[in-house]
């Protein structure tokens, strides 16, 4: 079907009556996501477009309707507090899109969701679109087809930009998943790498990483290991200068570490080619296929 | 965001950490007054928010009140690694007899707080891990207990294998975590805590990063930023809510989103330019926050060309073309700029522009590459 997400998602949207929140939820249920519930504290008993139920609390929300998928889309202040919600109602699977949460209340957050068997994906990422089924976050569906071709990525419009490369060659998109561009995350490449390995819809994997931390490197020793479908990569951050945040707070060179040179080395040292420019994956991908196939 | 020394050490003394006496001075009358005060031999400091101060000629000891007001005065309006010194601390000078290495921050892979200390201190750490890492010892925080006092003790009795002075140290370490606790810190470090030649400790260093993320919940915290060693683009970046980073190119670029932003400082390089800035101006369209990048880019006389680049997937490529013809009405001279759009509305917002006489395309590296050309012939 596509990874993390599936025909049984159901979702139970944090900030549903917020300004980001309800005009997702409605890019999400045109794009035939089921949406159960919503959750604004204050606004329980309520209906968001006279249809999907308001709860006060996400433990309530989850309690009246079969809700097993959450995403977040509250300020950065209460996001944390919003996904150890979450973690503790009974949902399997969060996204938290918002962006700018405190490092240290994000890991303390991650406690709890692993303590409770979740998944955490992001923060501060776009979500998760399984092309032509369900989409739970902010990706736009009109980018994408139906096809072979997972992508991850730490990326929001970049994955955007290179998913479209993707879908005007005609090369569908089996799940494209935006891990979030933080330094903790709740999904890492791996997680990634590990669940397109054994999807059957998924025949290749595009992995789209960026300067700072060591994701991309662990990646690259996991792809060697265990990884048996083509993977190419595309690494931003080539120019950036070190000690500067580049945007997103992950995306830092710390001293000497986290370069996007380390990180195109790690994956060329294990036969993952990398693309210098967004609209050379696609190509790449073609010649790795075409190579397979002789 | 980066405290100073004198800053950090504020937070130090309100936590418990001992820190030799001391004060920020302005000017060297200021130097002179406080190294009076202080009543001892004292060292001049230079605050700036980079580190090799010392090898830059920016701490120097001073043995009386006048030689403080003569250093002081050679320090202050020096030039460090581009950063001018306005202000120096005045400390007391203490004998050392042995240096450590204290450091706390968030480890991205146990996603946990990690403190780090090594009797390898007064050095540059990264040195050290890169040199002899054997000298350097860890321990994994949990976040729900903090800093275990069998944790502290432990990596304590590395540095000092007396269990008295290691108690001592260890009760510091409690200290930091407590302060990287309640400011939302990135990073906290003491390079070096010292021991004196009579058996006292003290962090004659101080250094606190506090996360960006974290300031709105410390309004008291991010009141401590120093502006004066911020540039006045960047500033002005802040306050519009725009994230930005000045490089040292003439090709500059507004788009949106983080990694599309840094690939198109890649691709600008990539086609033989050189990208002026990093700048991500998020999902907004609007005029003001158009404008307000316009306007910070070109503060560089550098820039000759201006490179928008937005993949309009929530965003509509008609709103930001509006939004940058509206933004350009604000201004005297119409700089040079390419426009690239793609997505949403995208005919809509290239015919908008195209009736102004601005150039788009929907080829990101057409764009980069026209960018790139206009640059080099300007």
């Amino acid at each position: 079907m596509s990874i993390f997400i599936d025909d049984k998602t159901s979702v139970v949207v944090q900030g549903i009556t917020g300004r980001d929140g309800s005009f997702h939820t409605r890019k999400m249920k045109e794009y035939g996501t089921k949406v159960v519930a919503g959750v604004t504290p204050g606004r329980g008993g309520g209906k968001f477009e006279e249809e999907i139920p308001i709860f006060n609390t996400v433990k309530e929300a989850v309690e009246a309707t079969d809700a097993n998928t959450s995403v977040i889309y509250v300020p950065a202040a209460f996001a944390a507090d919003a996904v150890s919600e979450a973690a503790i109602s009974g949902v399997k699977t969060i996204v938290c899109v918002s962006e700018g949460v405190p490092v240290q209340e994000i890991s303390r957050a991650l406690l709890l969701v692993k303590e409770n068997g979740c998944r955490l994906i992001g923060p501060n990422c776009p979500g998760i679109i399984s092309p032509g089924k369900s989409k739970v976050g902010i990706i736009p569906g009109q980018i994408t087809i139906p096809g072979p071709v997972g992508l991850v990525s730490r990326s929001g419009t970049l994955t955007y930009e290179i998913m479209y490369q993707f879908t005007l060659a005609g090369m569908g998109q089996s799940t494209c998943i935006g891990i979030g561009g933080d330094p903790l995350i709740g999904t890492n490449f791996i997680d990634c790498l590990s669940a397109f390995e054994a999807d059957p819809e998924t025949e290749a994997i595009i992995l789209i990483g960026e300067i700072g931390g060591t994701d991309e490197q662990d990646a690259a020793l996991f792809i060697k290991e265990k990884v048996t479908k083509p993977v190419v990569a595309f690494v931003a951050g080539v120019t950036a200068p070190p000690g500067r945040r580049m945007g997103h707070a992950g995306a830092i060179i710390s001293g000497s570490e986290g370069t996007a040179a380390e990180k195109i080395e790690a994956f060329e040292k294990v036969g993952v080619e990398v693309a210098r420019r967004p609209v050379d994956v696609v190509e790449l991908l073609h010649k790795k296929w075409a190579k397979i196939a002789s | 965001m980066k405290l100073h020394e004198y800053q950090a050490k504020e937070f130090f003394k309100d936590f418990g950490i001992p820190v030799p006496a001391g004060e920020v001075a302005k000017s060297p009358a200021e130097a002179y007054k406080i190294a009076s005060e202080v009543g001892k031999g004292v060292v001049v400091k230079a605050q700036v928010h980079v580190g090799g101060r010392g090898k830059a000629g920016g701490v120097k000891l001073a043995a009386n009140p006048e030689e403080a007001k003569a250093k002081a005065s050679d320090i202050l309006g020096m030039d460090i690694k581009g950063l001018t010194v306005e202000k120096v601390l005045i400390a007391e000078a203490v004998d050392i007899a042995e240096e450590y290495y204290v450091g706390m921050l968030i480890d991205r892979r146990t996603q946990k707080p990690v403190i780090m200390v090594s009797p390898a201190g007064g050095v540059d750490i990264e040195q050290v891990a890169k040199e002899t890492p054997e000298q350097i010892f860890k321990e994994v925080i949990d976040p729900r207990f903090g800093l275990h006092s069998f944790q502290a003790l432990s990596l304590a009795m590395k540095l000092n294998s007396d269990v008295k002075k290691a108690r001592v140290i260890a009760k510091i370490m409690r200290a930091l975590y407590s302060i990287f606790l309640h400011i939302d810190a990135s990073l906290v470090e003491i390079n070096p805590l010292i021991m004196t030649t009579d058996e006292k400790i003290w962090a004659i260093d101080a250094k606190i990063n506090v996360d960006d993320s974290g300031l709105d919940n410390h309004p008291k915290v991010a009141a401590l930023r120093d502006t004066d060693s911020e540039l006045p683009q960047e500033i002005r970046a802040r306050e519009a809510d725009l994230s930005y980073v000045k490089l040292d190119g003439n090709v500059g670029c507004v788009v949106n989103g983080a990694g599309l932003a840094m690939a198109t400082m890649d691709l600008i390089k990539y086609y033989g330019g050189e990208p002026a800035n990093f700048l991500d101006i998020g999902g907004s369209s609007s005029p003001e926050k158009v404008l307000a990048a316009l306007e910070i880019i070109f503060a560089d006389p550098n820039v000759k060309v201006l490179l928008f680049n937005i993949f309009g997937g929530i965003t509509r490529c008609d709103d930001v073309a509006n939004g940058i013809v509206r933004a350009l009405e604000k201004l005297d001279e119409k700089p040079p700029l390419v426009i690239r759009l793609t997505g949403t509305n995208e005919e809509e917002g290239v015919k908008i522009l195209e009736a102004q006489g601005i150039k788009a395309t929907n080829s990101m590296d057409e764009a980069v590459q026209a960018a790139v050309e206009l640059a080099k012939k300007a």
